[in-house]
């Protein structure tokens, strides 16, 4: 009798799973994305003590927090970019839960994105990928790892006077992941997008054209560097916000045979 | 000549600091207005309606006509100093901590005596220009100054206690990205301030002048974000101690009414302009207050930078004007309660500044470097009340003179 | 208008109540002792006083109604005179033409004061609205200052130096050592004057007066009653009274005075010349000395070059706060407008013992007190002659 659950607890009781946390910790100084001024921002993380088991409140210490739905490690829901706003069930809250937990596959571009700010996800990269690990399935997550994650400060947004410049996808990159039916597609960098993506066409194109097609996106992920290529599990349930564009979550992944 | 005044030793960490004191506090309405006009750094005294007669001390009824319409305008500075003397004993408790101390009488060329502090370069049989400043207790007390300034004039101790001056002071500086930062390190520095921190919050944002800043003789940059209170603390917690004046420089403006504004930017200004003063104040405040009798570079003084629509709404800044408004009455409640310490909690007014969020506006606007000079002149002189520029100084005197009218003209409604 | 004499009505019973520096007493405790030697000395019952006259600093929260109950009298007139220095004779003034019109018999008229370790602080504080605004913010803490202001221009207007002052102070010491009540005990010289410790220049520690907790007072009644009671009686040859005089000096180099001395004389039929003694209010010596130029004994500006040339003691030529004055007796509080004039009483009337001035018939009591802001406001005088 197959008993998948069992030997899942097992596993992870033994260590031949391992649980790996993919998530940044929620902190105010932990930089958001930066638009022009004229427009509203996304709010950092802020939290304010309302007691410390003082006279505030004797035997408890809580804290008040606000953030954006994209503040931190986040999921971006189809309902976050123009292109998705009429995608059935396209807010957080109404996301068939079945799909939180899921297949990953990682395409690792840390080489390129160690010499190259602007580092680009192609066609042809996710073909030598494809190549060598089969191709990608469909209902996957596919993330890119860019060791950005290990970043810090300023060089995390790496702001110049001409915008940010971080790695991220073509849009012919998306349309070939998209082609494939894939879940949604995670970054470590602050958007899905590159720093410089307003100067595709579309602009935006991993916004626009994920959300466009009801798909995901996750950022600010951290540790990818401890996922192999294929045959992890995802786990990224975002908050149940009513009429939510996303949220921060606690992004974990099942890794199997102890790879890190 | 004042003595040069020599920088502070090192502190004994092993002495108990001294616990602030206050010279006489109380004084009766009518005498108020004397510190009415100190606050704003004028020198006011009652003139009678109907004889025209200068009276002191402050009255409710003229001594020459007995009449009660008694008006505070600004008078002549001038007098003759025709008596001194050196105070050796004095039962009171914040003066006896400081005698020798002089005082004299001033027979003013606009008629009454004054017995008043003397600066140290002025003695019997010297013309003077009398000043009202505001003192410890927050009061405004006279004192005599020479007619033409001296050299190291504000050095003079009885004249150092009345002002707030950066001299040997160490100055923290809440947010590097205000147009007017630079400028006011510049100006601070040349007014002989010892040391500058400057807060720079979202250092991952880059676009501060951070490398050219912290490359400065004097100055450090640290973290600093008056919205995150844990950073308030943080950074209390490591320079409190060594904040004797502390400029409030953050602000968050966006245009816009309040029908067509959005709260998340109305938040946003509220949350930094108003909460972040809060904050600033409750984490640097108590700090401070402790150490306002700490020797040469005491602990003196917490500056706000707020629009003078503080006093009256812009609507075209209709969210940011309510900021601000909130700031200033949040800094109404902070002066009352650093009042048993002599903390000086200081407003500079200013009308719209010349930055990207007042672009269009027509001239004339304030500049940074002009915003900088009279926050730096409000700490020199001891003030309460600044109005920086003409637009700040008109509005201030419309609002005196009948707010509903200045409402009305802000709006649209006057011709 | 000719003012009325006071014929008919005189002054008995001159008591003092030993000072003492600092006492846990209240101003209630010393004017009773006061209140009970003047009944005493004239033989009269508390219920049988049917006029009362206070001065007091420390009588908070109580004024002289309050004390009516407290000491047990049921007066038919009441008065309370607030005006420090110049309460003596002051109260003298509205007493003799009460019983002169017949509104009250006798009149007890007292004045007390406690000293507690803090009463100085207390009494500053609250004491006027333009010392409050203007004056105890510069850091005075008190009078000293603002009469230093006094004496530094005066000093400089005259060419007063303070030797000069100095030997008025000695004088009074040497009078105090023969005033068993007197504060001070030990002998000053000139040197010491000068040498001692600064208070508020140009002031020295003996420029100033100690306060003290203590108690003055007298009688006031008609001439027939103190001959019926077998008192000796002191005579008022005239009296005056100022307040707030030339307030356009720009500072006070001359008292109130100045204004009505010559209707003194007048009234008194005299000059300065028939004085025999002289008491002024002696709250520092620069101020003894305004008086003696404005009471008629020299010319203004002439003060110093007349103490240089008069004899200040009891045995001298012109015989100076005979009890020592307030530098040396010490000064109880509104007491020390009294001091003087009870000592003045005494010796018109043959009975100041070891101070007693040979032939002492005609006495000059002066009053002043109420720095209100930068100047003392009340002044006051009375000539008063031995019933011989």
């Amino acid at each position: 009798m197959s008993n998948p659950l069992g030997d899942l607890a097992a596993a992870l009781g033994d260590g031949s799973v391992e649980v790996v946390d993919l998530t940044h910790t929620l902190d105010p100084d932990f930089p958001v994305i930066v638009l022009p001024p004229e427009f509203g921002q996304c709010a950092r993380f802020r939290m304010e003590e309302v007691s410390a088991y003082d006279g505030r409140g004797p035997a408890w210490k809580w804290h008040n927090i606000s953030m954006n739905e994209h503040t931190g490690t986040h999921f971006d829901a189809p309902i976050h970019w123009v292109s998705g706003r009429d995608v059935a069930n396209g807010a957080v809250d109404e996301i068939d839960p079945s799909v939180f937990v899921g297949p990953v596959v990682v395409i690792d571009c840390s080489a390129g994105a160690a010499s190259n700010d602007d580092f680009e996800l192609t066609p042809e990269i996710i073909d030598a990928w494809e190549a060598e690990h089969g191709q990608i399935p469909a209902g996957a997550w596919v993330l890119m790892r860019t060791d950005w994650s290990k970043r810090r400060g300023a060089d995390y947004l790496n702001m110049a006077d001409d915008g940010p410049h971080s790695p991220g996808p073509t849009p012919a990159a998306i349309e070939l992941l998209l082609a494939r039916d894939i879940r949604g597609f995670g970054t470590e960098t602050v958007g899905t997008d590159a720093g410089q993506g307003a100067h595709y066409m579309p602009p935006y194109p991993a916004h626009y054209l994920l959300h466009g097609a009801g798909k995901f996106g996750l950022q600010c992920l951290s540790n990818l560097d401890r996922l192999p290529p294929t045959g992890a599990m995802l786990i990224a349930p975002p908050l149940k916000i009513k009429g939510g564009t996303g949220s921060p979550l606690r992004v974990l992944a099942l890794v199997p045979g102890g790879r890190s | 000549m004042s003595d040069k005044l020599a920088p502070p030793k090192k502190k004994n960490p092993q002495l108990r600091q001294r616990v602030p004191t206050l010279p006489p506090q109380m004084r009766s309405r009518a005498a108020l207005g004397l510190t009415a006009a100190a606050a704003r750094g004028v020198f006011s005294l009652q003139h009678c309606e109907e004889c025209g007669a200068v009276k002191y001390p402050p009255r409710d009824a003229c001594c020459s006509c007995l009449s009660v319409s008694l008006d505070w305008r600004e008078t002549d500075r001038t007098g003759v100093v025709i008596s001194e003397t050196r105070i050796h004993v004095s039962p009171d408790p914040y003066y006896r901590e400081r005698l020798p101390w002089r005082s004299g009488l001033v027979r003013l060329s606009a008629g009454p005596t004054v017995l008043c502090h003397l600066h140290g370069d002025v003695g019997r049989g010297d013309t003077v220009r009398m000043d009202l400043k505001l003192d410890k207790a927050g009061q405004g007390v006279m004192i005599a100054l020479p007619e033409k300034r001296s050299p190291d004039m504000e050095d003079d101790e009885q004249l150092r206690s009345l002002t707030a001056h950066p001299k040997h002071r160490r100055v923290l500086i809440t947010d590097i990205r205000a147009p007017e930062t630079r400028a006011l390190i510049d100006g601070l520095l040349a007014a002989g301030a010892s040391q500058i921190f400057v807060g720079e919050s979202e250092s991952w944002r880059r676009g501060s002048d951070h490398a050219a800043i912290a490359a400065l003789d004097r100055v450090s940059v640290l973290p600093l974000d008056v919205s995150d209170p844990s950073s308030v603390k943080k950074l209390a917690a490591e320079i409190g101690g060594k904040t004797d004046i502390l400029i409030n420089t953050a602000r968050h403006v966006r245009p816009g009414g309040v029908l067509g504004a959005d709260t998340v930017f109305a938040r946003e200004e509220l949350e930094i302009n108003a909460l972040g003063l809060m904050r600033l104040a409750q984490a640097f405040g108590p700090g401070m207050a402790s150490r306002t009798a700490d020797g040469v570079n005491s602990a003196v003084a917490f500056v706000n930078i707020l629009s003078v629509h503080a006093l009256s709404a812009d609507p075209q800044y209709g969210a940011f004007s309510a900021s601000q408004a909130a700031a200033l009455s949040i800094s109404q409640t902070l002066r009352a309660e650093f009042r048993t310490s002599g903390l000086r909690m200081i407003n500079v007014f200013t009308g719209p500044t010349d930055d990207e969020w007042h672009q269009p506006l027509p001239p004339p606007k304030v500049p940074p470097k002009a915003l900088a000079k009279s926050v730096v002149e409000g700490l020199c002189e001891g003030l309460e009340d600044v109005f920086c520029g003409d637009v700040a100084k008109d509005l201030e005197e419309r609002w005196r003179r009948d707010p509903k009218v200045l409402e009305r003209e802000l709006a649209g409604g006057g011709a | 208008m000719k003012r009325q004499n006071y014929d008919g009505v005189v002054l008995t019973a001159p008591v003092s109540v030993p000072y003492v520096r600092y006492s846990q007493e209240t101003a209630h405790w010393w004017i009773a002792r006061a209140l009970k030697q003047v009944l005493d000395t004239a033989g009269m019952a508390p219920r049988e006083l049917d006029g009362f006259s206070v001065s007091s600093f420390t009588l908070f929260p109580d004024t002289p109604v309050g004390l009516t109950q407290h000491l047990g009298l049921s007066p038919r007139w009441l008065d309370s005179i607030p005006m420090g220095g110049a309460s003596g004779v002051v109260a003298l003034r509205r007493a003799a033409r009460a019983v002169q019109a017949g509104d009250v018999d006798v009149v007890a008229c007292i004045a007390g004061d406690a000293n507690r370790i803090d009463s100085f602080r207390q009494l500053l504080s609250s004491f006027s609205r333009f010392a409050m605004d203007a004056s105890y913010p510069y850091g005075s803490g008190g009078p000293n200052a603002s009469f230093a202001l006094i004496a530094d221009s005066y000093m400089a207007e005259y060419g007063v130096t303070r030797e000069d002052f100095g030997r008025i102070a000695v004088a009074q010491r040497s009078n105090a050592l023969h005033y068993p009540n007197a504060i001070m005990k030990s002998p000053l010289t000139l040197e010491q004057y000068l040498a001692a410790r600064p208070i508020s220049e140009p002031f020295g520690l003996f420029d100033c007066v100690m306060p003290c907790a203590g108690a003055e007072g007298f009688l006031v009644m008609r001439e027939d009653e103190a001959q019926r009671r077998g008192l000796s009686y002191a005579r008022i040859s005239a009296t005056i009274e100022r307040h707030n005089a030339f307030p356009e000096d720009p500072v006070q180099l001359r008292g109130g005075w100045v204004m009505d001395i010559d209707e003194l004389y007048e009234m008194a039929g005299c000059g300065p010349d028939a004085i025999d003694l002289v008491q002024t209010y002696d709250d520092y010596p620069v101020i003894s000395m305004m008086q003696f130029e404005d009471l008629g004994f020299c010319a203004k500006g002439e003060g110093a070059r007349f103490v240089r040339e008069h004899d200040l003691t009891i045995a001298g030529d012109f015989p100076h706060n005979t009890s020592g004055g307030q530098l040396s007796a010490g000064q109880a509080g509104a007491a020390g407008g009294y001091l003087g004039l009870v000592e003045a009483i005494r010796q018109v009337t043959g009975q100041a013992g070891p101070t007693q001035v040979t032939d002492a018939e005609t006495a000059l009591v002066s009053g002043f007190g109420m720095i209100n802001y930068d100047r003392g406001l009340c002044s006051s005088a009375a000539i008063l002659k031995g019933a011989r």
